[in-house]
């Protein structure tokens, strides 16, 4: 096998073991990040018949605006159904509302076909079922529409959560399959199209061709599930959503993370061990990818080496991001916190991080910008209510938010995830005013 | 419930937010679960401030409901004033907060804070952004001014105005703000104060030492010095100098109050637009139909410079903020129209198409409206985007706001004779009727001829753009099909830079016909 398989071999000891044994600062006060409903963000344009509807305040409505900023397109696949005085008095029924709502909202809109009632802070408060509701309207819908319910609220959910969640409704959904159906290799997390074409074009050069992605394109188009089924997740953020499928008797396949070439290699070996992909053929089908991206990073790797860099949370992408920077760029992190750090599906990424690097969890904002201001990085990756503060400081900084809307993950990414983090210092150098 | 895609405002503690973000020296310990502290960028990104907003959010989470979510707010507010030493505070509940009946007032009360607490009760359910401003600068003001101020006699001394108004997030609130001062120097009244814009509440303990008040946006400053004219017997000027003729009438206002001559303010040569409207080439303006949507201020005023300054015909007027619908009924009757009072940008749409103006006045909704219409569109009030936050002067107000909206109201017209030639060769194949104006590179389609829907392919068309290899005629083996499907998955707006990199790289390379591996192999040649 090829070198950097043998790197992810790491016998030695298991790189769950040596994760947990490393300390992790756990934080707890102001936190600056999203709620979960951001995610609808990108969901809408992944999954093109399916609408998101937020059950929430004038908050929710002015949070998606603001985050979908120049998107509010003519006919938005998402919209937020405010609660009023009357709603909270309870002057009308809430569900009578919420059925007034999705009617006059499914007449406008034939063509959606799969509709999600998110909750948010205000509905979880006080308590409105919307499973409830999604499935007394589903019962109205079907087969035409299918209504599904998930809580993309802050109380419950950081920023990507948003998509675990989303998905984690989706897996009751999903077929059962035949018990004695052909072994199925599942990938989980909604990435780029291009990306996922990237990776079904290689699994299918590796042989492997029961390939399936969750989230599909088109809703309704759910990918089958059961003991047959082997996940590899592309995302870190999905631990409700890799709980419902082991319930449904999916088998995770453990691998780092696919960012750079090093993930990437680890990630697809874990499903070619998994499918008994020969040796010889795996190398044939990865190395030219391998070696792009290796000549991709090269370019940068000059700008990065040496480099001090802070992660302040976001995504849950901090840790693998922190890894991929490390080992394959030569940056140097100084603290890589994390919203959420899940242990068994980080570990091998997090067993690649150097001991000197301080991993936290959670957040005390203030705090945390104290540890940013004494060990002046050179880097730091944070939200964007942080990142222009941070500059008037004089401290570089990387926006996190971007790290979730672009194409980062594969061979034919690497140089490009590693730009992201060049040319903010490379802009640093360049100016002169 | 109400189904919105888009709001006009904000809920009311943003409001709120706008007021502590405006100050110095005064911080908002908001009660709110993780996740409202998006709002912090639209203050970082958007206004581009270059520090966080003064603002501590308790960020409660599921975990804390069952149990002392008080203590989350009496920890928070106890962190923010020995982290901070702010001179006061502002303290209250986010929409969530709200329905949990922690109350704020009364836990910062029991507290004893080193600085004094205001207490803000905004009903998120009811009321939005800019209520929630006035509200809070006006709480602010009433809990910060002493009342035992003397005003020393007027004799010997020059007049002392407060201008109210100015803002975080304001629409242009920066620039006017410089012209409003210079008008008063050339009136010899002196500044007292400004605020909430830089006003720290030391600052605001003096608010009672004015002669008068200047009220430059009612939206936010309207409550507060109805108050101050009760309490301290300061009348206020209700002119919002936002046009020529507004501005007159303004510098007649003030001078009027403090005794002044307004001679040398009004003779202010610095303004060009009525010559720039007089002038030939302006002609043309005469009578073009426009809609004028906004927050209410801003709206009356467009209304009047459209009409008396620049010869337009005002077809469509409103307003989303309801609490001044009365100006701008009282406006759209002088105009002969019925005045337009909602938050619901659809029945906004609708109204636009149907009055089918020339020009279309109005906020970032009307401006992706009169995109989807294919109609010329300028920005007049907030809620606005980045590039509306400019980074040149570009007052509203005064007679260098004047200047400014001059031009910037008919740059997205098509010129004057431009427009003749569309009219007389209507079937000329670069000049069509779908054709916007010559000085802008890009413009919308037509939306008679492309459906809102495909947008993208047309954008997609656009950039399709022939390859410095197209000359050697046959282009059909060049790339492969599956190359060529690979390329459509790239964003339109770097696809044709990917395209023309490829096939120079496949030049060099020899590597014909292009199949997926040399795209991206010149794609890796390329990184950097």
């Amino acid at each position: 096998m090829s070198d950097t398989t043998i790197l992810s071999g790491c016998d030695s000891a298991p790189a769950s073991e040596k994760a947990s044994a490393r300390p992790i600062l756990r934080e707890r006060g102001q936190r600056e990040v999203f709620c979960g409903l951001t995610g609808i963000v990108w969901l809408h344009r992944k999954m093109q018949d399916a609408f998101f509807l937020v059950v929430g305040s004038r908050t929710c409505a002015h949070l998606l605006q603001s985050a979908a900023g120049v998107m509010i397109f003519a006919e938005p696949r998402f919209a937020t159904a405010i609660m009023e005085e009357r709603d909270l008095a309870g002057m009308v029924d809430a569900q009578d509302e919420l059925d007034r709502v999705v009617d006059r909202l499914l007449a406008r809109r034939p063509d959606i076909r799969t509709l999600f009632l998110v909750g948010s802070c205000p509905s979880e408060v006080i308590k409105l079922d919307l499973s409830k509701a999604a499935e007394r309207l589903g019962k109205q819908y079907m087969p035409r529409v299918r209504i599904l319910n998930y809580s993309g609220s802050g109380i419950e959910t950081t920023f990507t959560q948003g998509e675990d969640a989303c998905l984690a409704a989706l897996v009751p959904e999903m077929p059962r399959a035949k018990s004695d159906a052909a072994k199925q290799l599942l990938i989980v997390g909604s990435l780029p199209d291009i990306v996922e074409d990237q990776f079904l074009r290689l699994f299918d050069q590796m042989g492997i061709d029961n390939v399936r992605v969750l989230p599909p394109r088109d809703s309704r188009d759910l990918p089958a599930v059961g003991p047959n089924t082997r996940y590899l997740l592309a995302q870190p953020f999905l631990s409700d959503t890799a709980m419902a499928l082991e319930d449904r008797g999916a088998v995770r396949l453990d691998a780092m993370f696919p960012f750079g070439a090093e993930g990437t290699t680890d990630w697809l070996a874990a499903a070619a061990r998994e499918f008994l992909v020969d040796d010889a053929l795996f190398e044939k089908v990865t190395a030219p990818g391998r070696e792009r991206a290796r000549k991709a990073m090269s370019h940068l790797r000059g700008q990065l080496e040496g480099k001090r860099i802070s992660f302040l949370p976001d995504s849950q992408l901090e840790v693998p991001l922190a890894r991929f920077l490390t080992t394959e760029l030569g940056m140097i992190p100084v603290e890589v916190g994390t919203p959420y750090l899940h242990r068994a599906h980080c570990a091998r990424d997090l067993a690649r991080i150097p001991q000197s690097a301080r991993i936290s969890e959670g957040q005390h904002v203030d705090r945390q910008l104290d540890r940013v201001r004494e060990d002046r990085p050179d880097l730091t990756v944070c939200g964007l209510g942080l990142a222009n503060p941070l500059e008037a400081e004089g401290l570089s900084t990387k926006w996190a938010i971007e790290l979730v809307f672009s194409p980062i993950h594969g061979f034919d990414q690497a140089g490009d995830l590693a730009e992201l983090f060049a040319r903010p210092l490379r802009r640093r150098d360049r100016l002169e005013v | 419930m109400q189904l919105s895609v888009w709001t006009y405002e904000g809920p009311p503690h943003v409001g709120a937010m706008r007021i502590a973000t405006a100050m110095k020296g005064l911080h908002y310990v908001l009660h709110a679960p993780q996740g409202d502290t998006y709002a912090d960028l639209l203050f970082t990104m958007i206004e581009r401030r270059n520090h966080r907003p003064p603002v501590t959010y308790t960020t409660f989470e599921a975990r804390d409901l069952g149990k002392d979510t008080a203590e989350l707010f009496q920890q928070a507010a106890r962190e923010a004033a020995e982290r901070f030493k702010p001179q006061a505070m502002i303290v209250g509940a986010s929409c969530t907060a709200e329905l949990i009946q922690d109350d704020p007032a009364g836990l910062a009360e029991a507290m004893d804070l080193p600085c004094p607490a205001i207490a803000l009760e905004l009903p998120s359910y009811q009321r939005k952004e800019n209520w929630g401003a006035a509200e809070t600068f006006y709480q602010v003001v009433r809990g910060l001014a002493r009342r035992d101020v003397e005003r020393a006699p007027r004799e010997g001394r020059a007049a002392r105005a407060n201008i109210l108004g100015p803002c975080a997030l304001g629409f242009r609130h920066r620039d006017d703000l410089v012209e409003v001062r210079k008008m008063l120097a050339q009136l010899g009244v002196e500044v007292n104060l400004v605020a909430p814009l830089d006003a720290s509440p030391a600052d605001i303990t003096r608010i009672g030492e004015a002669d008068f008040n200047i009220v430059l946006y009612p939206e936010i400053a309207d409550e507060a010095a109805r108050w101050l004219e009760r309490t301290f017997d300061q009348p206020a000027v209700r002119s919002v100098p936002i046009g020529v003729g507004a501005t007159r009438a303004f510098i007649a206002e003030v001078a009027e109050l403090a005794g002044a001559d307004p001679t040398p303010a009004l003779g202010d040569t610095r303004s060009r637009m009525p010559w720039w409207s007089r002038s030939v080439d302006s002609t043309y303006l005469t009578g073009k139909r426009v809609f004028i949507f906004g927050d209410a201020t801003h709206a009356v005023a467009a209304a009047r410079i459209a009409r008396d300054e620049l010869g337009f015909e005002v077809c469509g007027l409103g307003c989303y903020n309801r609490e001044f619908a009365r100006d701008i009924r009282a406006a759209a009757r002088e105009h002969g129209l019925e005045p337009l009072i909602t938050d619901d940008h659809l029945e906004v749409e609708d109204a636009i198409a149907e009055a089918a103006p020339e020009l279309v006045l109005g906020t970032q909704m009307e401006r992706h409206i009169a995109k989807r219409l294919g109609m010329p569109c300028a920005v007049i009030s907030a809620p606005v985007h980045v590039q509306d936050f400019p980074a040149r002067h570009s007052p509203q107000m005064g007679f260098e706001g004047a200047n400014v909206i001059f031009d910037t109201w008919v740059h997205p017209l098509v010129m004057g004779l431009e427009e003749h030639l569309l009219t007389m060769f209507r079937e000329d194949f670069e000049f069509s009727d779908d054709a916007g104006p010559s000085h802008h590179a890009a413009h919308s389609p037509a939306a008679a001829r492309i459906p809102v829907h495909d947008e993208l392919a047309s954008l997609e068309e656009a950039e399709a753009a022939p390859s410095a290899l197209d000359a050697d005629g046959d282009d059909s083996h060049r790339w492969t099909d599956e190359a060529e499907r690979e390329l459509k998955k790239i964003p339109f707006f770097v696809r044709g830079k990917a395209r023309r990199n490829t096939e120079a790289f496949a030049q060099d390379h020899d590597r014909w016909p292009i199949d997926v591996e040399t795209l991206y192999e010149a794609k890796a040649h390329y990184a950097r």
